[in-house]
């Protein structure tokens, strides 16, 4: 099912928690909504769910305006952050609430609702615990008895909140492949709430990064994180290094120096050169280059990390060397980003 | 009676460190001081009430117990705690329903007025009935052109004894239910339930224990309630006596045995309510600790 978000907004008591948010989500593609705390995607998993509804805007499942649509009419499966399993419940019930709760012929019959019990849970790979309750589960068990539970109604939609939050680091790599697997084999339409990068890039589809209640970004993991379009995203995605330089007559400036980038497009003024550390050029002669002193050198698992103080301003960047790179042991060192981006200084 | 106070000592099953226990003599004598106390005040009068009722022996007991005015005594105590119980079930589970899942205005206020029935003495709760249904009070006129008896007859006592237990049911609730959250609820939603289906198969299991908790605290204190019913009632015997009323006009009459008779029955409730307080404490504890697992 295509889901379209077409410039929603919402408030809590006056206080906004997204302004004016439109996103396009593909019919069985993976999305992962990616923002530090309070960035609004949480809240925008809820909207898309029916769990809250929007101040304004629209909300369309397909070419359906689902806006005014209750949560059970609008058919979405829904994973919560703490799986929120009926503790009462075996596992099998769990699993067939959705069903039971039918009303009339789309009702199955007891056996059926268990037979698909089972077969969900064979699909996530927990065969045999039928009778087992919740608090008898390991967390990574909950959470995938928590999307079978979800994906027992046949949702349209499948949203899930931080469905690794509560993990820890090993499961955590565990059920982000399974998930994958799982999504590949039923080609659900998904859209997961994290926080984690890692875990965006490497499952998704194509991530929305959002920041203080608006998305600032969506593309694939590659776009994201080669060519970020906001200083926020260069920031949150991967490590990225600034510096504060001048542009003019096409040229990018530290202090009174160009630096051998042309940003003939750019506007002239102050700006903000971003780059990622291990995006970097050594050059040898300092003809257009940005050259520093070695301030701190860090040994960084298979990299060296250095920290350079650049110019009269003391202004100090990350670049990442070689391990055995002669240029570590110098005291002073030029280069050049090989990829870039400015972004004018407000 | 089992009051409200007994349950903020509920089991905390938490490991004492060395550090905070007292010096052995220090034990022993804050131990001694409570068991005496409680032997003094409450093992002891319920030795004698036992004591009192037999002392006449058993079938003296047991006239007093079948006596007509004895039996509609029990009778009434027995409906009103069938009607009272149940409607503050409903009422309860509603406050604590409101209070723990929703936000709105005045929530504060619904929560200190829900304690009010235990900050109030019971005299002034049946007061306000009779300042309210009375002949000359508020709505007097009205009830008595329409016909309606509400003072001195089972509803009026009905109306007390709903308003002095209305606490015990939304006050276990309350903190559970918060406790819990409404991701359950949330969850069966989403799986398509309507809002009664999240209420029976979802919230109500989550708070059983809790509820009938409650609703053990709720009855042992209807069918105890001496004051508000006291100033409603107007205590015409065979009719408007619940026991705790027989108890004191028997007494009052110089008939000891036959007053300590009919007290024992309330004693005995007291027991078993306390036992099966105590087994509830036990499981719902153990719940209670399933559920800070999740």
């Amino acid at each position: 099912m295509e889901v379209r978000v077409a410039n929603v907004r919402k408030e809590f008591e006056r206080f906004p928690a997204l302004h004016d948010v439109s996103l396009d989500i593909k019919s069985g593609e993976l999305i992962a909504l990616l923002g530090p705390s309070g960035s609004g995607k949480t809240t925008l998993l809820r909207l898309i769910a029916g769990l809250e509804r929007p101040t304004k805007g629209r909300i369309f499942f397909g070419e359906e305006d689902a806006s005014q649509k209750s949560i059970q009419e609008r058919n979405v499966g829904f994973v919560f952050q703490h799986y929120a399993l009926f503790r009462h419940m075996t596992v099998a019930d769990n699993i067939g609430f959705g069903l039971k709760v039918r009303h009339g012929p789309s009702r199955p019959s007891a056996q059926e609702i268990r037979r698909r019990a089972s077969e969900l849970l064979d699909l996530v790979q927990l065969s045999g615990l039928e009778k087992r309750y919740p608090a008898q589960l390991s967390g990574g068990q909950r959470q995938r008895v928590a999307l079978a539970r979800a994906m027992a109604i046949e949702p349209a939609v499948l949203l899930l909140d931080e469905p690794f939050g509560a993990l820890d680091a090993q499961v955590r790599r565990e059920l982000r492949r399974w998930l994958r697997e799982i999504h590949d084999a039923t080609g659900h339409t998904t859209v997961f709430v994290t926080h984690d990068q890692e875990e965006a890039l490497e499952l998704a589809d194509r991530v929305v990064v959002m920041s203080q209640g608006s998305i600032e970004q969506v593309g694939t993991a590659d776009e994201i994180y080669d060519t970020p379009n906001s200083p926020f995203v260069y920031g949150f995605i991967g490590e990225s290094s600034a510096l504060p330089v001048k542009v003019e007559d096409g040229q990018v400036w530290i202090a009174d120096r160009p630096i051998g980038l042309s940003a003939p497009h750019a506007p002239q003024g102050e700006a903000t050169l971003f780059f990622r550390p291990h995006d970097v050029e050594l050059v040898e002669e300092c003809n257009g280059c940005i050259a520093g002193t070695v301030a701190a050198s860090r040994r960084v698992a298979g990299t060296r990390r250095v920290e350079l103080e650049i110019g009269g301003e003391r202004q100090r960047v990350e670049i990442e060397l070689p391990v055995d790179h002669r240029a570590a042991q110098k005291s002073r060192v030029a280069f050049r980003p090989r990829r870039w981006k400015l972004f004018p200084t407000a | 009676m089992a009051d409200p106070e007994i349950k903020s000592y509920a089991p905390h099953h938490e490991s004492l460190s060395a550090a905070v226990t007292e010096s052995r003599p220090a034990k022993a004598v804050l131990m001694i001081v409570s068991f005496a106390f409680l032997g003094i005040f409450l093992l002891l009068p319920l030795i004698v009430v036992f004591n009192e009722a037999f002392a006449k022996g058993f079938s003296d007991y047991a006239d007093a117990l079948t006596s007509p005015d004895t039996r509609s005594a029990i009778y009434l105590t027995l409906l009103v705690a069938a009607i009272s119980v149940p409607l503050n079930i409903v009422f309860g589970v509603s406050a604590a329903w409101a209070i723990a899942k929703f936000e709105f205005k005045g929530k504060a206020f619904l929560t200190t007025l829900i304690d009010l029935p235990f900050s109030v003495s019971p005299v002034i709760s049946g007061l306000v009935y009779v300042l309210l249904f009375g002949a000359q009070g508020l709505l007097g006129a009205w009830l008595k052109a329409h016909g309606i008896v509400i003072l001195f007859a089972v509803p009026g006592i009905v109306l007390a004894t709903i308003f002095v237990t209305f606490p015990f049911v939304a006050r276990e609730l309350i903190p559970l239910m918060q406790e819990q959250g409404n991701g359950d609820e949330e969850a069966a939603l989403s799986l398509g339930a309507n809002g009664w289906q999240a209420f029976w198969y979802v919230t109500l299991p989550n708070v059983k224990w809790g509820l009938l908790y409650g609703v053990l605290l709720c009855n042992a204190r209807a069918m105890g309630e001496f004051g508000a019913v006291s100033v409603v009632s107007g205590h015409i015997r065979g009719l408007t006596n619940t026991m705790p009323l027989h108890v004191e006009i028997l007494y009052n009459e110089y008939n000891a045995a036959a007053a300590f008779a009919v007290a024992s029955l309330l004693a005995g409730l007291a027991l078993v309510t306390l036992v099966l307080k105590t087994l509830l404490e036990m499981r719902y504890g153990a719940e209670i600790a399933a559920t800070r697992g999740h």
